[in-house]
């Protein structure tokens, strides 16, 4: 098990370096000069023009930019946002718990409803709850996030007022954050109320987020259920008289969870990269906010380093999701 | 009293093309401490009417019957929940291929251990004492190590030893074999029907042995049942059966064994078990039948007296018996 994890982790260091690559190629072929932009609508001196692009280093060739930003990511530097002037790390470190604390909820959220309605619907297959639930999943998938999000706040936040229509936490409460996640900060602070009202701030990007990964869980469990369904262990477990909700639940479900963590793996790692809709309409501030906002500055230190971070999550949750195949599945863990 | 007594069992299956009868008026009847084959080719409905009696057929299927007896209980008249009591405990099942058979995700003991906690109610020390016990009853070496296996650690044939272990486990009065050898090697087969047998001298449990292989049947069975087509042919004790068969089919049968062969090449039944659109009117054997005549073409066979071994034939084989 260690030796493949070490195997696995190597695997990691082309992974990286291409990630680096591409992201620093990626900003610097998109037209537009972030010194331009730094300048604004007033513009600038060529002298002044002149010297920034000295002081940022843009008048050395690419490949020596490149190796300079490699050296510096390499001994933990990722560079300082052009537009803040702080490290991108500690921006990073800011806002990613917002983000990750709404990719956590969201993916339980999908989880949660999304695989018992999968094993129930494949249980009932073909009767009415198994069509109603597989054309609802088709629903959901297919909606665009957007619409689907505006309508939630038109009805729970405009008609209802039983939800706030944006950010993470009440005007009224106030409290330093302390691990960055709302729930939690607003236990430790102590003030009444506060919890509550980011559970309400939770609900609408969380029922969004957690939308398409939730149809997905549904007919991805369902799927893999009906497959398990029809196998001989099955049967034997049904032989030995064993109860219906002891066969589906464990001795089906239990081999149906490969699949389904395949897909629980990819919905979270796209959930942390791509919350980028849903955080901009509810004025989330997480990283999928702030990237979009360093792209359209061409603030190049954040590009580069906010995709390289969010491409390292995605490989751990990757890797996560192999371990726990190991634990479901024990002829993957021997072949470890 | 008969340990089991099934009286007119049928099986249809829904199909997209219409319903499809897979067992057709079917008795069955079994003492304590009987061993009965049923014997016949794919098709022939023996492993769904076992599954009916266990009710494990997927839901496409409707079960109907006169009677349905387990020791004296109704099984039609049940719930669920109730028949869920005996079945796994009083009655249990194995199948045909044991590696597909055992659940690859959770070790073997924890499989066989599973039904003594929901039938007998042991807890974990008495589990794991009798967990080794059956383990060495199947002749698994090295019990131990073997029940924290997983089933994908294991040959067929201890796969097989696996299942009657778990299926024995909590002392049936009836132990249903369907095809228990027909997936392993020659030399396991021999071995595990030893194994049954002996078991069923040991606890005196019925067994009912599905197979198609008449030597099996020679060397295990008191009694046979021959079906064909969803229908039960004949019926008799083991030896009468190989001596005189009443049914031309049965005869057929026999004759296709090797050892009885007289001529170079073996004979064999000419044609197929017919499907669920070219049912005949008549005797369903008749197509295939060396005997057959106009009457059998279009009228269904009587079934008669057990002096004739119950078949259902307008001309039985083998004389006034």
């Amino acid at each position: 098990m260690i030796r493949y994890l070490l195997a696995r982790l190597l695997t990691f260091v082309p992974t990286f370096l291409g990630v680096t690559l591409i992201s620093f190629a990626f900003i610097r072929v998109l037209p537009g000069d972030p010194i331009i932009v730094m300048a604004g609508e007033r513009g600038l001196t060529e002298e002044r023009y002149a010297e920034l692009v000295t002081q940022f280093g843009f008048d050395k060739p690419l490949p020596v930019q490149f190796w300079t930003y490699l050296t510096g990511v390499l001994q933990g530097d990722l560079g300082v946002s052009y537009v803040t002037k702080r490290p991108v790390w500690d921006e990073f470190f800011a806002l990613f718990p917002a983000t990750l604390e709404l990719s956590l909820c969201a993916i339980v959220f999908a989880i949660a409803i999304g695989l018992p309605a999968g094993v129930i619907a494949a249980v009932n297959r073909g009767k009415l709850f198994d069509r109603a639930l597989m054309s609802t999943a088709l629903v959901g998938y297919s909606m665009p996030i957007f619409w689907w999000a505006l309508l939630l706040i038109i009805v729970f936040s405009g008609n209802l007022g039983w939800t706030p229509v944006s950010g993470r936490m009440g005007l009224l409460y106030f409290f330093e954050p302390v691990t960055g996640f709302m729930l939690i900060d607003s236990v430790l602070s102590g003030q009444s109320g506060a919890f509550g009202s980011a559970v309400r701030h939770l609900i609408l990007p969380t029922i969004v987020l957690g939308t398409i990964p939730l149809a997905v869980i549904a007919r991805q469990t369902r799927s893999a259920m009906l497959e398990v369904l029809s196998e001989d262990y099955i049967r034997t477990a049904r032989a030995k008289g064993l109860s219906p909700l002891r066969v589906n639940g464990l001795h089906a479900l239990r081999n149906a969870m490969i699949p389904v963590v395949t897909v629980i793996g990819l919905s979270v790692g796209t959930l942390l990269a791509g919350a980028i809709l849903t955080e901009t309409i509810f004025s989330w501030p997480g990283i999928g906010k702030w990237m979009v906002d360093s792209i359209f500055r061409r603030d190049y230190p954040v590009v580069q380093g906010g995709l390289l971070l969010i491409a390292s999550m995605v490989m751990v949750v990757n890797l996560t999701v192999d371990i726990l195949y190991g634990f479901i599945n024990p002829k993957i863990r021997a072949r470890k | 009293m008969a340990l089991l007594s099934i009286r007119n069992l049928s099986v249809e299956f829904a199909t997209a093309s219409g319903s499809f009868r897979a067992v057709d008026a079917i008795d069955v009847t079994v003492d304590p401490g009987d061993i009965l084959a049923i014997v016949g080719e794919s098709g022939s409905g023996k492993s769904v009417s076992m599954l009916a009696l266990m009710g494990l057929l997927p839901w496409t299927a409707t079960v109907t019957a006169d009677e349905m007896r387990f020791d004296g209980k109704d099984l039609r008249a049940m719930t669920p929940r109730t028949r869920r009591r005996i079945i796994g405990k009083d009655i249990a099942m194995i199948f045909q291929e044991p590696m597909s058979s055992l659940n690859p995700c959770f070790t073997v003991g924890f499989q066989i251990k599973e039904g003594l906690k929901k039938h007998l109610g042991l807890d974990a020390r008495a589990r794991h004492a009798r967990a080794l016990e059956l383990m060495e009853m199947v002749g698994i070496p090295d019990p131990v190590r073997r029940l924290s296996a997983y089933p994908h650690q294991m040959s067929g044939g201890m796969s097989q030893r696996v299942m009657i272990a778990m299926a024995i486990a909590c002392r049936p009065r009836l132990l249903i074999a369907d095809e228990p050898t027909t997936a392993l090697d020659v030399t396991i087969q021999a071995q595990i029907l030893d194994l049954l047998t002996a078991l069923q001298a040991e606890t005196g449990m019925a067994l009912i042995l599905i197979t198609h292989d008449m030597g099996v049947v020679a060397e295990t069975a008191r009694r046979v049942s021959v079906q064909y087509a969803g229908q039960k042919v004949e019926e008799q004790p083991v030896g009468p059966l190989f001596a005189t068969p009443h049914h031309p089919y049965t005869s057929a049968l026999l004759a296709a064994l090797p050892e009885r062969a007289t001529t170079r090449l073996l004979p064999t039944i000419p044609g197929v078990v017919p499907g669920q659109f070219d049912r005949p009117p008549g005797c369903l054997f008749a197509p295939r039948c060396a005997f057959a005549d106009a009457t059998c073409q279009n009228t269904p066979p009587p079934v008669q007296p057990p002096a004739k071994g119950l078949v259902r034939c307008h001309y039985p084989l083998g004389g006034p018996a």
